[in-house]
């Protein structure tokens, strides 16, 4: 074996019987993913609920592909007395209540929560639309097709996964460089190292090498078990060019994180300076909600973390089906981050601990 | 005969402190050298110089011929540097380090297993280092140093906090390594290692070379009194005290012990009397050299 392969295969195996290291890098993420993705995934777009006062011919006499549509948004329940139905909504407890007298379709609704009995509103309508039509006996003229450009108010699944998988990322790639190279200069690993005629580099590479492989692992773990049904995660088209938008999103975390590990003097120093950076950047940069609803001067500052851009390029090519070359810019934002921070952390770094 | 170290006036400050100042040395090829000194006294940086992990600020230093500064590739295969018993990849058994350490110097794997028998760790081979006692994993850090079969070897207290027979099992180990012709330097803080081991020692501090030497002409050369004891009630003080070369007598109530420049007549006599019962002669040791180089004094 090269001494790259031996490092690599030393270094992987020290993290896969790593029980802590497995836990946050895999365990606790997934975790995340399952409970909030597992709360977003019950919680779809809520239906209308509608009551039917005694027969609503319009209904009744839908035929049923239509009234399968229907069914989407609005969900009605049959009830004989009309005052009740009235009291009902009035609580709230329904958005809409139908009779019909005659030709009249008659809608009750509360002002209560206007987008509700809207959206009950506007399909009523339709309904009533669609039944004149029909007794005409004539052909519809127009007709309309509905086609949708792209998902512009992304179902919550869509944003969480790579937001998630951008956090776990971030944090086993900064944690596991900044600990690392702190490990290795104080127990005289690097020493070891430097008195063999192996070339620095090598150790470095093996370990960046290790790092992306498990990005890697972790990548296809998240979107393995965001696709399943329970959570419904679709892939976009081109969702493969997330493999190297991770590529260059871990190499970003991986350079801070050994400038971390280059700067801190202890393990428990390199740690609290990475929690620092990681916890706040997570949030800001739009792990655990999206940041666009944020105010602009927060969206500009936010731009300073390497993970605002691998999300923001992953949720394009795993959500919202944006071509390959859409996300060249984030690539070049991230390895620019990356080659930025190893300069710098070349500079700091010390072979020994004085 | 030639050298493999070569050491003249080496310096190293670190700040106010004179770590190193002046130090000369040279070892010869297949030579077992020790350097002795306490802590503090500028061993370790010494040792670091000639390794090639730190610049001397002034000095001479060549190692083969070499000098070991800066990073040398072509040297480093034939030198083995022990260190820290900590310093190995974590969570990977013996077997698994010994082989990584010898996969840098390209050294296949069969042969680096063949290490582990001749530290005596076979049977830990499937253990992490994490499992492995003091003794054990200071053994491993003596096999990753060797894995590679450097021609030059340092240990740097390589039985500390080790247990009497680890020790002992320890020194064996080391002089089949030297016998196979290979140099070695040795710090220690126990001077019956240096005198059992070393062809050579020097005693170090305050960054200077005290003296250095075989260990027996240090000793000679030292001219303390031999004590010869043998047990009370044998003969009276006074008797002892008019034995011919008898200089100092002290009796505990266990032992009549008598200090003298010269045994034989004293012991001569005690035979013609009888009175050699449980006899023992104490020369001075490389002990006493030490404490009378380096001061009795407690350091902190």
């Amino acid at each position: 074996m090269s001494s790259f392969q031996s490092l690599a295969r030393a270094m992987f195996l020290g993290f896969r019987r790593d029980r802590g290291a497995l836990f946050f890098t895999i365990a606790l993420p997934l975790f995340f993913l399952l409970i909030i993705g597992g709360l977003f995934a019950k919680q779809s777009t809520p239906k209308s609920k509608v009551l039917e006062i005694g027969s609503v011919g319009v209904l009744d006499q839908m035929p049923a592909d239509m009234r399968a549509g229907f069914e989407k948004s609005l969900k009605i329940t049959r009830i004989a007395d009309r005052d009740a139905a009235l009291s009902k909504v009035k609580k709230g407890d329904y958005d809409a209540a139908l009779e019909q007298n005659g030709d009249q379709v008659l809608i009750h609704f509360s002002a209560a929560d206007q987008v509700k009995s809207g959206t009950a509103q506007g399909q009523v309508d339709g309904l009533v639309q669609a039944a004149n039509q029909a007794a005409s006996g004539r052909a519809p003229k127009y007709t309309l097709q509905a086609q949708q450009v792209e998902d512009k108010s992304l179902k919550p699944i869509q944003y969480i996964t790579p937001g998630i998988l951008g956090w776990a990322l971030a944090s086993a790639g900064m944690f596991g460089a900044s600990t690392t190279l702190v490990t290795w200069r104080t127990k005289g690993i690097l020493r070891r190292l430097r008195l063999s005629p192996v070339p620095i580099r090598t150790l470095f590479t093996a370990r960046v090498a290790v790092s992306l492989g498990i990005a890697l692992v972790q990548t296809a773990l998240f979107i393995g078990v965001a696709t399943l049904p329970f959570f419904g995660l679709e892939l976009a088209h081109y969702w493969w060019m997330a493999i190297p938008m991770v590529l260059a999103g871990v190499l970003a975390f991986l350079a801070i994180g050994m400038l971390i590990g280059a700067w801190a003097k202890s393990q428990e120093a390199a740690q609290g300076v990475t929690q620092m950076v990681v916890l706040p950047m997570a949030f800001l940069g739009g792990s655990f909600f999206p940041i666009d609803q944020a105010p602009r001067w927060l969206r500009v500052v936010t731009e300073i973390f390497p993970l605002r851009h691998l999300n923001d390029g992953m949720v394009k090519v795993i959500a919202r089906g944006a071509g390959p070359a859409s996300v060249l810019p984030e690539i070049g934002v991230l390895l620019a981050f990356a080659l930025v921070a190893t300069i710098i952390a070349v500079r700091v770094f010390r072979w020994e601990q004085i | 005969m030639s050298n493999t170290i070569v050491a003249s006036h080496l310096r190293k400050r670190y700040g106010d402190v004179r770590a190193v100042d002046g130090v000369s040395l040279t070892v010869e090829d297949g030579e077992f050298f020790g350097i002795l000194g306490p802590n503090g006294a500028g061993k370790t940086t010494t040792l670091e110089i000639i390794e090639g992990l730190r610049q001397a600020d002034g000095g001479e230093i060549s190692v083969f011929g070499r000098s070991p500064w800066p990073r040398n590739p072509a040297l480093l295969p034939r030198i083995g540097v022990q260190l820290q018993a900590s310093s190995f990849f974590e969570r990977l058994t013996a077997r698994e380090q010994l082989r990584t350490f010898g996969s840098l110097y390209g050294v296949p794997g069969h042969k680096a297993d063949r290490m582990l028998e001749t530290v005596g760790l076979t049977d830990k081979a499937d253990t992490r280092v994490e499992k492995l006692s003091g003794g054990q994993a200071q053994r491993l850090s003596i096999a990753c140093a060797l894995v590679h079969e450097p021609e030059l070897v340092f240990l740097d207290e390589p039985t500390a906090a080790l247990d009497p027979q680890a020790r002992r099992n320890l020194w064996d180990v080391l002089r089949a390594i030297n016998t196979e012709g290979r140099t070695i330097v040795l710090t220690t803080h126990y001077m019956d290692e240096a005198e059992t081991l070393c062809d050579r020692v020097a005693v170090i501090d305050q960054g200077r070379i005290l003296r250095s030497g075989p260990p027996a002409a240090l000793v000679r050369d030292l001219g303390a009194a031999t004590r010869v004891s043998v047990a009370s009630g044998l003969l009276s003080v006074e008797d002892a005290r008019a034995l011919p070369g008898a200089e100092e007598v002290t009796d505990d109530q266990v032992s009549l012990t008598i200090s003298t420049h010269d045994a034989s007549p004293v012991v001569r006599a005690l035979a013609e009397r009888g009175a050699l019962d449980g006899v023992q002669i104490k020369g001075a040791t490389l002990e006493d050299v030490f404490l009378d180089l380096t001061g009795r004094e407690y350091r902190v």
